[in-house]
């Protein structure tokens, strides 16, 4: 029997804060921690065009309190405006776009202060990346210069910031994400149906004992003691039993399911229900629970990668090397520790997850003494590698990106693949690809009202099938029909999507995407692309 | 792909605003593109918009969304229902409020702003259920958009909608396009009432949170949660701290979590905090601005593409878009198939699967939680006489002697029963009773409690 852990710090016990209580509904996503970094955040938007999406997008990101924001925007408001944009009215007609905006947008979060650019007329945009400023992430839309687009992204790369470049026109859209470097996430928020890990078929000594002194006489137990056998307890019992039968312990699908017939027919029959509901769990438990976790393909990728100079002193390459050593020594990753709800008496569920803690804690610490023994390892929080630990199966790495421009190669390339897998898609009942989409709106860039014939001349450049190929030549005439102009809905779905990203990235939680995204308003589909 | 012709109604008073105004929506209204429909005929479409008349449901995180992008996509005759007040948490997604706003009408504030932000739009707004309305009502409008976050509200509108269709009337048929988010997730679709898969069909990819069973709470409970339901289901009615508990009112919160506390204290359980007190108390579902624009904005592109054929639309195929972004973005666009044996728009009677040995009231309560089902106070009856009535009291106390009798003994095997709830207006659900063991007429001496019938294990 192990003693009782309990929690050693005593609540408090008062109701929310004011904030607190007004961000509720998004602490709950991604807790304080996440809320602090965004309230960290300083971004830029570089405004053009129709001017939708990007202000769509700030929107998203005032309401949860994002700390500043700033709008470079040099267009004064016009009829059309009005027409496609919520945050200007008739009071704005003739004024400077950017810094209507700000004023209406930041009606929405006294907390937020907005920022617009240009204040006087002289005012260049080089003059905004001349270091006064620090910027979190930058996100310019379409149309803009060629000139302009380099200068964002040289100073993306200079300064380590993300750039996200948006296109919206008509029913289409896309946005590209350019990580300066790699993007580790600890935090991903797996779904909590995927992280059960109970290592029944490499139990520890206390496992074992524990559950062996619950199901030792399990024969001549009350009908409430066998009814309330925690789930865990049972299937050790009859693991032991099968081994002791079979000489090893149940693996193939066969096996596996002649082993959930065994520990179905331990259940008794003789109860009001006509069964016990702790044996329905072990039942429905036995697939997903007796296999051995192996290692996931994306803790893989970060275990054989090979952090460059700068990267490797970050405390997120540090730990994970001291989990890559623990893999390799155990040859499984640090026990997670949860243990989900089961049908068990309090008293013996309590100490089964004690049991489940302590070893967890005992993997961390294991961890912590090899993170200590590296140089710059004195420095890094306990608690980290703690929580490292307990996500290590869902670890992520994102890849940096070069550009945002793909190279015509790459390009090439990708088209070739993707209108390959469209020839096949109707016989796997796969939707077709929307790189067409993603063809015909970068190919209007810099020149926001190019006819269909134009589009495509652009797109041969890249992919010289273009006028032949009928997915590309509707895309492009659908681009050209927008004229380079948005559609609000478009405009504000996009912004919805790429607020999600930016606030991902900023609160490293969640997944972002890797690094493209192409919606199509016809069909009502996105899809993800590395470009 | 061809929609069903969308009917105009009353003409509005409008404004005259320079037509510069609308350049970006004329692009794709007068030119007419590779996947629209040959026939289309842009003067037309610009008569329809300009007499349409639009429901939308709901004024909270997405119903602000949705009046937004309805406005701007040029609609200029929009009615909003809500009866909600606005809260201090609403302010973090709920973009048409400001803290000044508090406790007043969310319709009502949303139907201002939106007014006074977009010329020529006219919002009213109706601070009441969506059930204070009759058929007539519904009847005006040419579509009807809904944001909400109850399922009962969403199954009432539906079955009224899908009722209201007559066949002689092609004015009878109004497109429901229905918006949920959770989090960083969410979903679109498109109903056409009678045509198409409709929310009904669609109840079990919506599945309730399974219920914790009494006895859990009462004597082994395990989770933070467990003791919170206690303190909120059991400690309350047997203390009474506060004539009647309002969710909203932080002195009963704090009440319930202490009380959680100190029972989680006993069974030496760790995690009762006062937010996961409140958000168990209060059902809280997670919202984010972000998630709620991408799902308004979504449902408000195909009311569009409905409304004026400048592109095809899901619903007559695909009708069901799926969002999720947790993990990088995916969407999920398929055919949810309609169901023969809907019980709101099928006319064919479901089979049910029943244990015969429940009592009447442990079946009545199992159709709570049947993802399928989700009936919280239906009555029955069956071909040859009424089970169980709710209402009106004469009734349930004439028929409340039938809730401990076993089903088996009150219905045959393949028996069809005809069960009605508030939540579904005027409709019945027609099931056949499959009973899935034998009966075994001679009661059982102790029962448990595994359904949470209200007695304690
Ligand atoms: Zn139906």
């Amino acid at each position: 029997m192990t003693e009782v852990i309990t929690d050693p710090t005593p609540p408090i016990l008062h109701g929310p804060s004011d904030k607190e209580k007004k961000y509720d509904r998004q602490l709950r996503l991604w807790a304080a921690s996440g809320q602090q970094a965004l309230e960290d955040a300083h971004i830029l938007l570089i405004n053009s065009g129709s001017g939708t999406v990007g202000v769509e997008t700030l929107k998203n990101l005032v309401l949860p309190g994002i700390g500043k924001f700033t709008i470079a925007d040099e267009n004064t408001v016009g009829q059309a405006d009005l027409g496609v944009n919520f945050f200007l009215d008739e009071d704005c007609l003739g004024k400077l776009r950017s810094e209507c905006c700000v004023r209406l947008l930041q009606e929405l979060n006294p907390d937020v202060q907005g920022n617009w650019f240009p204040k006087n007329k002289n005012e260049t945009i080089e003059q905004l990346f001349d270091g006064t400023m620090q910027f979190t992430m930058i996100l310019y839309t379409a149309p803009i210069t060629r000139a302009r687009m380099e200068l964002v992204l040289k100073y993306g790369q200079q300064r380590n910031v993300p750039v996200i470049s948006i296109h919206s026109a008509g029913f289409y859209s896309y946005f590209h994400i350019n990580l300066p470097g790699n993007f580790p996430i600890v935090d991903t928020h797996p779904d909590s149906t995927a992280t059960t890990d109970l290592r029944l078929l490499t139990p520890w000594k206390e496992l074992s004992h524990f559950a062996a002194s619950l199901t030792d006489n399990i024969q001549s137990l009350s009908a409430h003691e066998h009814g309330h056998i925690p789930y865990v307890a049972l299937l050790l019992h009859y693991l032991a039993k099968w081994k002791e039968e079979h000489g090893t312990l149940p693996s193939t699908y066969k096996e596996k399911t002649a082993f959930r017939s065994r520990v179905a027919s331990g259940a008794r029959t003789d109860t009001p229900e006509g069964g016990e509901e702790n044996f329905d769990e072990a039942v429905a438990a036995v697939l997903k629970t007796i296999s051995s976790p192996g290692l996931p393909s994306s803790v893989r990728e970060v275990f054989d990668y090979t952090p460059n100079k700068m990267e490797s002193t970050a405390s997120f390459w540090i730990i994970a090397d001291a989990i890559k050593q623990f893999y390799n020594k155990h040859n499984t990753l640090p026990l997670p520790g949860s243990v989900p709800d089961m049908k068990a008496q309090s008293t013996v569920y309590v100490q089964l997850q004690n049991i489940y803690k302590a070893k967890a804690r005992q993997d961390a610490a294991e961890v912590l003494k090899t993170v200590r023994s590296h140089p710059r390892g004195k420095d890094i929080n306990s608690a980290e590698v703690e929580s490292f630990c307990k996500n290590a199966a869902f670890i992520k790495l994102i890849r940096g990106s070069k550009s945002s421009e793909a190279s015509p190669t790459n390009i090439k390339v990708l088209a070739e693949r993707e209108f390959e897998n469209d020839a096949n898609a109707p016989m796997m009942a796969m939707p077709l690809s929307l790189f067409p989409i993603y063809l015909s709106l970068s190919a209007t860039t810099f020149y926001p009202t190019s006819d269909a014939s134009d589009i495509i001349g652009t797109i041969k450049n890249v992919f010289p099938d273009a006028a032949s190929t009928p997915r590309v030549v509707e895309a492009a005439e659908e681009v050209a029909r927008a004229n380079g102009g948005e559609l609000h809905n478009i405009s504000a779905l996009t912004g919805g999507m790429v607020a999600q990203e930016v606030i991902k990235i900023i609160t490293k939680q969640y997944i972002p995407i890797d690094n493209t995204c192409i919606f199509d308003g016809i069909t009502s589909r996105t899809q993800v692309l590395r470009i | 792909m061809s929609q069903p012709v969308m009917v105009s109604g009353t003409i509005s008073a409008q404004v005259p605003l320079p037509e510069e105004r609308w350049t970006y929506l004329n692009n794709v209204l007068q030119h007419p593109g590779p996947f629209t429909e040959p026939d289309y005929d842009a003067n037309e479409v610009a008569d329809r918009m300009s007499k349409m008349k639009l429901l939308v449901i709901g004024a909270g995180g997405l119903g602000c969304e949705i009046l937004k992008n309805l406005a701007l996509s040029g609609f200029k005759d929009i009615h909003v229902i809500d009866m909600d007040t606005i809260d201090v948490s609403n302010l973090n997604r709920q973009f048409l409020f400001r803290h000044s706003d508090v406790g007043k009408s969310k319709a009502e504030v949303a139907a201002r702003f939106v007014e006074k932000r977009v010329k020529g739009v006219k919002i009213t707004p109706h601070n009441c259920k969506i059930q204070d309305f009759d058929d007539d009502f519904y009847m005006q409008f040419q579509m009807v958009v809904c944001g909400l976050d109850s399922i009962e509200a969403r199954r009432w509108i539906n079955s009224t909608l899908v009722n209201l269709v007559d066949e002689e009337n092609p004015e009878s048929l109004k497109p429901l396009i229905d918006g949920g988010t959770e989090g960083f997730k969410g979903q679109s679709r498109v109903v056409f009432p009678t045509m198409t898969s409709c929310i009904e069909c669609q109840l079990d990819m919506h599945a309730p949170r399974a219920a914790v069973p009494l006895c859990t709470l009462a004597t082994i409970p395990r989770q933070p949660e467990h003791c919170i339901e206690w303190a909120h289901i059991i400690a309350w009615e047997q203390e009474k701290p506060f004539p009647k508990l309002d969710n909203d009112d932080p002195e009963h919160i704090t009440w319930l979590y202490k009380k959680a506390l100190t029972r989680a204290g006993e069974f030496n359980i760790t995690g009762v905090t006062y937010s996961l007190t409140q958000g168990v108390v209060k059902n809280i579902i997670p919202a984010i601005a972000s998630t709620n624009a991408i799902i308004a904005a979504s449902c408000c592109n195909e009311a569009f593409k409905i409304a004026t054929s400048t592109n095809p639309s899901l619903g007559l195929e695909e009708n069901y878009m799926m969002y999720s972004g947790n993990d990088s973005i995916y969407t999920y666009t398929f055919k949810h198939e309609k169901k023969a044996d809907c019980p709101v728009c099928g006319n064919l009677a479901r089979d049910l699967d029943v244990d015969p040995n429940l009592t009447l009231d442990e079946f009545i309560q199992s159709l709570a939680v049947r993802p399928e089902a989700q009936l919280k106070k239906p009555s029955i009856r069956s071909e040859a006489k009424t089970l169980y009535m709710q209402s009106p009291e004469s009734l349930r106390l004439k028929t409340a002697a039938n809730l401990e009798k076993k089903l088996g003994g009150l219905v045959v095997d393949g028996e069809e029963v005809g069960v009605s709830d508030p939540s579904l207006g005027a409709v019945d659900f027609k099931y056949k009773l499959k009973f899935s063991k034998s009966f075994a007429a001679t009661p059982v001496a102790t029962r448990g409690s595994t359904t949470g019938n209200g007695t304690a294990a």
